[in-house]
């Protein structure tokens, strides 16, 4: 990091996270839990986006369907396959919930990747909303459905029994972890691309690094359109994993 | 991993710059931001269950069960089709089969009847020709006994005639009887 404080030195100046900054959408003011942020403009988009996919794009409910609505088909399939791959038959009464999960985090992930747009799933306070979110309601869904034998997913009985009680206090630990990790997971990946752009773009000031730099965000960009996906991908996949685990806690 | 951590890091890093310069530090970590964060994304959400649950998740599931009913249907109507296109052409095999025996069978009684015609025909012509066979030979029987009677009687007046001219005197009993003889050997 050297050559960055040179550079610095030089005139050249970062604020790869300005692009995180949540500021109020009219006027200047403090920010309320009700006031209109750029979050809450995104987040609109998101929802204008979703519906125009699955509302407008599948109006027609054609048979034979249109590109829109069978974008909108492969969603339903690739979800409601994974549920049933993943968590089996009795997963499927989830869908929905899974399914608006995906779904909003797969628009912001691409959103966020339009040039000078915000990218709310790069908030740790978004993400830790819908891990917490379903942490709680999958740990609950445990115990509703298993009563305190839910507890046994915790207890390996095919493990060595002098293992079991070291196990089971690993297993328990690594349960609180899942959401934390669950939620980090996509902030810091989102974040950390959105970031790393941003720090090549302030390379490009240099008229004899330019042509790097905008080589090196092409790439990045391309790369960002992996994590995009791949991150909604991973944190649905998880969630069927969780749910799972509630539903079957037995090994 | 390993990009990811070094990117963070580098991230971090560039945060702690932007910070010297902004004083504003992690917008990520500014938690003066959360509540609104989690009211509008709570919403969003909301907005978003309800769309999937009320309108996207009956619709497309609809279209997904029509589509594969259809398909099963057409697929059912296809076998359908093919039962009965093998039924048409056992059909057609069949009456292929019926008219070629008819066919011959035709060939054969027109035959046999063109048979029967020809033999009538036959032997109405082998009756006339006998017919005619029969009235020709009494024709030329009646024609040969004329004929017997004429050489008979000129070989008569013949004998009498040479006899009168050798200066014999005919016997007509004689020249009979021996011009009878003569014609008979």
């Amino acid at each position: 990091m050297a050559t960055e404080t040179h550079e610095e030195s030089t005139g050249l100046v970062f604020h790869p996270l300005d692009q995180f900054i949540v500021k109020p959408l009219f006027g200047d003011g403090p920010i309320h839990w009700y006031t209109i942020t750029n979050v809450t403009l995104w987040m609109a988009i998101a929802v204008v986006a979703v519906l125009a996919l699955f509302v407008f794009g599948s109006r027609g409910r054609a048979i034979v369907p249109t590109r829109t609505q069978s974008v909108g088909e492969m969603i339903y399939g690739f979800i409601y396959k994974m549920i049933e791959d993943v968590t089996g038959k009795d997963g499927i009464k989830y869908f929905p919930y899974i399914l608006t999960i995906f779904i909003f985090i797969l628009f912001a992930n691409f959103l966020g990747l339009i040039p000078m747009s915000f990218t709310t799933t790069s908030h740790i306070a978004v993400t830790a909303v819908l891990g917490f979110g379903v942490f709680i309601t999958v740990t609950l869904i445990g115990f509703i459905k298993n009563g305190p034998s839910f507890l046994s997913l915790f207890w390996m009985s095919d493990a060595p029994a002098l293992l079991r009680p070291i196990i089971a206090i690993i297993e328990v630990i690594s349960y609180f972890v899942r959401p934390v990790s669950h939620s980090i997971r996509l902030a810091g990946n989102i974040m950390a691309g959105h970031a790393v752009i941003k720090v090549f773009a302030g390379f490009a000031a240099i008229a004899l690094i330019s042509p790097v730099s905008v080589l090196a965000i092409t790439a990045i960009y391309g790369l960002e359109v992996l994590v995009a996906g791949i991150q909604a991908y991973v944190f649905t996949i998880l969630t069927c994993v969780y749910l799972k685990d509630a539903l079957h806690p037995h090994h | 991993m390993a990009s990811g951590t070094t990117s963070v890091e580098h991230a971090a890093d560039a945060a702690a710059h932007g910070a010297e310069a902004s004083g504003a530090g992690m917008p990520q970590l500014d938690f003066s931001t959360f509540p609104n964060q989690i009211f509008w994304l709570l919403v969003t959400l909301v907005v978003i269950y309800f769309v999937m649950s009320r309108i996207a998740i009956p619709r497309i599931g609809a279209v997904l069960a029509e589509r594969a009913g259809t398909i099963t249907n057409d697929i059912a109507a296809a076998e359908e089709l093919k039962q009965k296109a093998l039924a048409a052409e056992a059909a057609y095999e069949k009456a292929l089969v019926d008219a070629r025996t008819e066919a011959s069978r035709i060939v054969a009684e027109a035959k046999a009847e063109i048979q029967a015609e020809l033999d009538i025909e036959l032997q109405k012509a082998d009756a006339a020709i006998s017919a005619k066979t029969a009235e020709s030979e009494k024709a030329i029987a009646e024609i040969r006994a004329g004929a017997v009677k004429s050489v008979t009687a000129v070989a008569k007046d013949a004998a009498k005639e040479i006899v009168l001219a050798l200066g014999g005197k005919a016997d007509a009993k004689a020249v009979t009887a021996a011009v009878t003889a003569r014609m008979k050997g």
